[in-house]
C-alpha cells in the first residue's frame, strides 16, 4: 500500500514543534475559518477582518479584550496545573458559576457593609464556592475512586440549575419587573474600575498576577514539582513517598478556587448582579486556552487573549455580517481539532514516502 | 507432528546486510546470519546488541530499511506475525503473552484464526505435550501456573503450528536451573526433528552446552560467526563485550556481633496485584558491612519485597521492619529515607525516575531530604543541578550534563545514575532490585563495585536478583524467595548453584500442588 505521508516516530519530543504546533494551528484555523465564511456567502478577507482584527483596532477594543481575557485566563492557569499533575478537572464552568453565587450571595446579604469588609468577603466567598464545588470532585475520586472528568462535568449542571433557581425563586429582584435577575449588587460589593471609561477592572490585573504565581508555583516550589511527578509518572511518585491524594486535592483546589475568583469578578464586575447567564461557556473555553498554552500558566495569558478575540469576534460578525454567534464556538472547536492534530508533530516527523516500492528506504 | 519431508537442502534462513535504524540509534548494521537445518543457532550479545531487533525483523513485528531474507531458499518479504506463522516461524517471547484469567486452551485457541482448527484442540495439546516432554493441562487457568509452565504453553501454542524454526528470546532467563536442563532436552529433540531453532542468550555456558553454532554482535554489527563448543566462556564473552572485566575484590570485613542495619521480622503483606505474590512472614537482617542477595524467579514476591522494604506498600505493623533499631513498618518512603534508607527499583523509567524530566529534577526526586536540596518549600536550583552533576561525574554516567531527560540516557547509563543518586545520600540501608537488569557489562561492573563499596564503608545492603551468578559474586548471604516466602540466609560461600536452583524451584512446586 502506498502511503503519501509516513509518520515516523522522532523518539523524543521535539521543543521547536511544541511551540511551533499551536502557531501553526492558529494559522490554519484562520484559513479554515475564511473558507468557511466564504461558504456562507461572505468574502472570507472582509470576514477574517471583521472577525479577528476589527474588535482589536476599533475604540475601546483593547478594553474589552482584556475583560473578556481575564476570566480564560485565570481559569486556564489553573487548569494548566491541574492537568500537569494528570487530574482533569472540565468543570470549571460549574465552579466558576458556584463561586459567583457564593459571592453574589454575600453581596446580597450585607449590601451596606463598607467595601473594605465586603469586597474581601465576597472575593473569599468566589474562591470558596469554586474550591468546595471541586472539592466535592476530589473527594469523590480520592474516596470511592470516581472519575473527576465526569464529577465535575455534571457538577456544572448542577451549579448552572441552582443558579436559575435562585435569581427566578429566593433571590429574584422585587423590584426586577419579574426578570430572573437578582439586584443590582451595592457599591461596596463591585469590582474597581482599574482605568476609568474603560471597563477594565481589578480581575484583569489578578488574572496575569494568578498566571505568573501558579508559574512560581508550579516551577519553584517543592509542591509544584511533586504535581508534576505525579502527572508524569504516579509510580515514581509513590516511590519518592509523594502523596497522590493529597496532590490531587491541591490541583482541584488551586483550579477550582481560582475558577470561582473569576466567577465572583464577573458577576461584581461586568454583570453586577447575578442573572441566568453569566458565562458564555468561559470554564470550556479554559480547556482550550489551557492546552493552547501549552498547560503552561504563561502560556495561558497569550491563549486566553486569543480565545477572548474569539468571543468579541463572534459578536462583530453578529453586528457585522449578520453571522450567527455560532461562529464562535465552531471557530474554538477548529482550534481545539487542529491544535490537536498539529501537537502529533511534536513527537512524529512527516516524511514524504518515495513511490519507488518497499526496498526504497535504503539506511541513511 | 512436524513436517520432516524436506528434500531441499541448503540453510532454512538466511539474512543479508539486514539494516534497521531508530532514532538515534542503528540497531542492526548490515547483519549477516545463516541458520542451517535441524541446527540450534546462538544469538548471543549483551542486551541493546540489536539481537530483539533482527528477530522482531525475522518474525515479521517490524520491517528491515535494507537488506534481505532468504527463506528455504527464496527471497521474502515478511509482512507481519501472521505472515511468518504461515511461513513456519514461530516465536517464543521474553514476556508471555497470556490472559491469566483464562485457561490454558482458550488462550491457545484465541491464536489460532481458522474455527476449523479450533476442533479437537484440547487433544492435541495434550498429544503435543506429552510428545515433546511439556506437560501441559488444558483446562488449568494461566493465574495458577508457574513462569515455567506459561513459558510451555507459548512453545505449545507455536508447536502445533508445525513450525520449521522456532525462535527463543531469552527462554532461561525465567527458568530455575533445573526447568532450563528439561527445556534444552526438548529443544535438541526438536532440533534434531527437524525444526531449527534460533536461541537468543547473554549466558554463555548455556549456549556453549546447547548451541552448534553461534553468530555473535555487538553494537548492532555482527562480529563473529562461530562454534561454541571450540571456544571458552571467556573468548566468548570477549567477543561479546569487547572490554577487559575486571574481576571482583571480596575483601570487605562484616562485623560479626554489630546490631543490625536492617531487621525483618514475620512481615506479612497482601500483594496489591491480583496476580502478584502476597509475603508471607519473611524474616531477616542485615548488619553493616553486609550484602544479602535475594535470589528467585520473577514473580515470586521481589517486587512486593521491594515495595514494603520502601515504603511503597504500607505494611501497619511497625515492628515488621526495623532501621537501626527504629520502627519503621508503618512509615513512608519520606520517612523511611530520612532515617537512612535508599531504595532502587526495578523498573527505571516511571518508577526509579520520571522520563520527561531532567537528571537534576530526577536526583530531586529522592534527594531533597536528605541532600537539603529544598528550603522553605522551594526547590533550590542551583543545589539539585549541583548534585546532578556530582552522581554524573562520580558514576561515570554518560550525557550531556544535568539537563538531559532521563529517559535520553542508555538503561546502562539511567541505573548508574539512579545507584548514584542513592549512594551518594550515604544511606545506612540500602535495597536494590535487579541492579543490573537489561545494562551492559561495563556498567554493571561499576554497580557492582559501587554497592561494595558502600558496604565497606558500613552499610547494610539488599540485592534482589534474578540473575544468580551476580549474587554469588557481590554478595555475602544469600537466601531464595519463593511463593512469598524467604528462605533462611546462608553464607553465599557456603552455597552451590544447584542447592539454590532447588530451593527456587522447590517451594514453588509446593505452592503449586496447593491450588490443585
Amino acid at each position: 500500500m502506498f502511503e503519501p505521508i509516513r509518520l515516523v516516530p522522532r523518539g523524543q519530543p521535539s521543543p521547536f514543534w511544541t511551540y511551533a504546533s499551536p502557531a501553526l494551528a492558529i494559522v490554519l484555523t484562520v484559513i479554515v475559518s475564511g473558507v468557511m465564511f466564504f461558504a456562507m456567502g461572505k468574502s472570507p478577507g472582509a470576514a477574517v477582518y471583521t472577525f479577528l482584527v476589527a474588535p482589536l483596532v476599533q475604540a475601546g477594543g483593547l478594553s474589552a479584550l482584556a475583560v473578556k481575557a481575564a476570566p480564560l485566563i485565570m481559569m486556564g492557569a489553573g487548569l494548566a496545573l491541574c492537568y500537569r499533575a494528570s487530574v482533569w478537572n472540565i468543570g470549571c464552568e460549574g465552579q466558576f458559576t458556584l463561586g459567583a453565587i457564593c459571592a453574589g450571595g454575600v453581596a446580597l446579604a450585607w449590601p451596606d457593609l463598607p467595601a473594605p469588609i465586603l469586597y474581601p468577603a465576597a472575593m473569599i466567598a468566589g474562591v470558596v464556592g469554586g474550591a468546595a464545588t471541586a472539592a466535592l470532585s476530589a473527594w469523590l475520586r480520592t474516596s470511592l475512586n470516581v472519575n473527576e472528568i465526569l464529577s465535575s462535568l455534571m457538577m456544572t449542571y448542577v451549579a448552572q440549575y441552582l443558579l436559575i433557581y435562585l435569581v427566578t425563586g429566593p433571590w429574584r429582584d422585587p423590584q426586577g419587573f419579574g426578570f430572573p435577575q437578582t439586584a443590582m449588587f451595592s457599591d461596596s460589593a463591585t469590582t474597581p474600575i482599574l482605568i476609568p471609561g474603560s471597563g477594565v477592572h481589578l480581575g484583569c490585573l489578578f488574572a496575569p498576577l494568578a498566571a505568573i504565581a501558579v508559574w512560581a508555583l508550579m516551577s519553584k516550589s517543592t509542591l509544584g514539582f511533586q504535581l508534576r511527578v505525579v502527572g508524569e509518572a504516579p509510580r515514581a511518585a509513590r516511590f519518592a513517598g509523594f502523596s497522590e491524594k493529597r496532590l490531587i486535592w491541591v490541583a482541584m483546589l488551586v483550579s477550582g478556587g481560582l475558577a470561582g475568583l473569576a466567577g465572583m469578578f464577573e458577576v461584581t464586575g461586568p454583570i453586577g448582579q447575578l442573572t441566568p447567564q453569566i458565562s458564555p461557556g468561559y470554564g470550556f473555553t479554559a480547556v482550550i486556552v489551557a492546552f493552547l498554552g501549552r498547560l503552561h500558566p504563561i502560556g495561558a495569558i497569550f491563549a486566553g487573549l486569543l480565545l477572548a478575540l474569539s468571543y468579541l469576534g463572534g459578536d462583530a460578525a453578529q453586528i457585522d455580517l449578520g453571522l450567527p454567534n455560532a461562529v464562535t464556538g465552531i471557530f474554538q472547536g477548529v482550534l481545539l481539532f487542529l491544535l490537536l492534530a498539529c501537537d502529533i508533530l511534536i513527537l512524529y516527523r512527516p516524511r514524504l514516502a518515495r513511490p519507488s516500492g518497499a526496498n526504497a528506504g535504503a539506511a541513511r | 507432528m512436524l513436517d520432516r519431508a524436506t528434500s531441499e537442502a541448503g540453510p532454512i534462513l538466511s539474512l543479508r546486510g539486514v539494516t534497521k535504524q531508530y532514532p538515534g540509534c542503528l540497531a542492526n548494521d548490515h547483519v549477516d546470519l545463516t541458520v542451517g537445518r535441524n541446527e540450534i543457532h546462538a544469538l548471543l550479545g549483551e542486551n541493546g546488541a540489536g539481537k530483539s531487533t533482527l528477530v522482531k525483523i525475522i518474525y515479521g513485528v517490524m520491517r528491515p530499511d535494507a537488506g534481505e531474507i532468504v527463506w528455504q531458499g527464496e527471497k521474502v518479504t515478511i509482512e507481519s506475525p501472521a505472515h511468518a506463522r504461515r511461513l513456519g516461524i514461530g516465536m517464543v517471547f521474553q514476556h508471555f503473552s497470556l490472559f491469566e484469567s483464562l485457561t490454558v486452551a482458550q488462550n491457545i485457541a484465541l491464536g489460532i484464526n481458522d474455527p476449523a482448527e479450533r476442533v479437537g484442540l484440547e487433544k492435541r495439546i495434550i498429544e503435543t505435550s506429552r510428545e515433546y516432554g511439556l506437560p501441559l493441562v488444558p483446562d488449568r487457568t494461566v493465574h495458577d501456573l508457574s513462569v515455567g509452565e506459561r513459558q510451555r504453553i507459548e512453545i505449545v501454542r507455536c508447536l502445533l503450528q508445525n513450525p520449521r524454526l522456532l525462535i527463543m528470546d531469552e527462554p532461561t532467563s525465567v527458568l530455575t536451573p533445573q526447568e532450563a536442563e528439561t527445556l534444552f532436552a526438548t529443544l535438541r529433540r526438536l532440533a534434531a526433528e527437524g525444526c531449527s531453532i534460533l536461541y537468543i542468550s547473554h549466558k554463555l555456558e548455556e549456549i556453549r552446552a546447547l548451541c552448534d553454532t553461534a553468530t555473535i554482535m555487538r553494537l548492532g554489527r555482527v562480529v563473529a560467526h562461530c562454534n561454541p563448543r571450540e571456544k571458552s566462556a571467556k573468548e566468548l564473552a570477549e567477543l561479546m563485550i569487547a572490554a577487559e572485566l575486571e574481576p571482583q575484590a571480596r575483601s570487605r570485613r562484616v562485623v560479626a556481633d554489630a546490631a543490625p542495619r536492617l531487621a525483618v521480622e514475620a512481615l506479612t503483606v497482601a500483594s496489591p496485584n491480583p496476580f502478584g505474590a502476597d509475603l508471607k512472614s519473611i524474616s531477616f537482617s542485615v548488619r553493616p558491612g553486609e550484602i544479602l542477595g535475594i535470589a528467585g524467579i520473577a514473580g515470586n514476591g521481589q517486587n512486593e519485597l521491594m515495595d514494603a522494604l520502601s515504603g511503597e506498600i504500607p505494611t501497619g505493623q511497625p515492628d515488621a521492619i526495623r532501621i537501626d533499631g527504629t520502627p519503621v513498618g508503618h512509615m513512608g518512603p519520606r520517612e523511611r529515607r530520612a532515617l537512612g534508607g535508599c531504595f532502587v527499583p526495578e523498573e527505571r523509567n516511571g518508577h526509579g525516575a520520571v522520563g520527561a524530566m531532567t537528571l537534576s529534577d530526577n536526583g530531586f526526586l529522592t534527594a531533597a531530604a536528605r541532600k537539603s536540596l529544598a528550603r522553605f518549600g522551594f526547590v533550590r536550583h542551583g543545589r539539585i543541578a549541583e548534585f546532578a552533576r556530582d552522581v554524573i561525574a562520580r558514576y561515570d554516567v554518560r550525557t550531556t550534563g544535568p539537563k538531559a531527560q532521563a529517559r535520553a540516557l542508555s538503561g546502562g547509563n539511567l541505573q548508574k545514575f539512579l545507584v548514584g543518586r542513592e549512594i551518594l545520600q550515604a544511606p545506612t540501608v540500602l535495597v536494590v532490585n535487579q541492579p543490573t537488569w537489561g545494562v551492559d557489562a561495563g556498567a554493571a561492573a561499576a554497580i557492582h563495585r559501587a554497592l561494595a563499596e558502600l558496604a565497606q564503608n558500613g552499610a547494610a545492603v539488599v540485592v534482589i536478583s534474578q540473575d544468580l551468578d551476580e549474587i554469588f559474586l557481590v554478595c555475602d548471604r544469600i537466601a531464595v524467595i519463593a511463593g512469598g516466602r524467604l528462605s533462611t540466609p546462608i553464607p553465599v560461600a557456603e552455597a552451590t548453584i544447584e542447592q539454590i536452583g532447588l530451593v527456587m524451584g522447590g517451594t514453588q512446586a509446593k505452592s503449586e500442588t496447593a491450588h490443585v
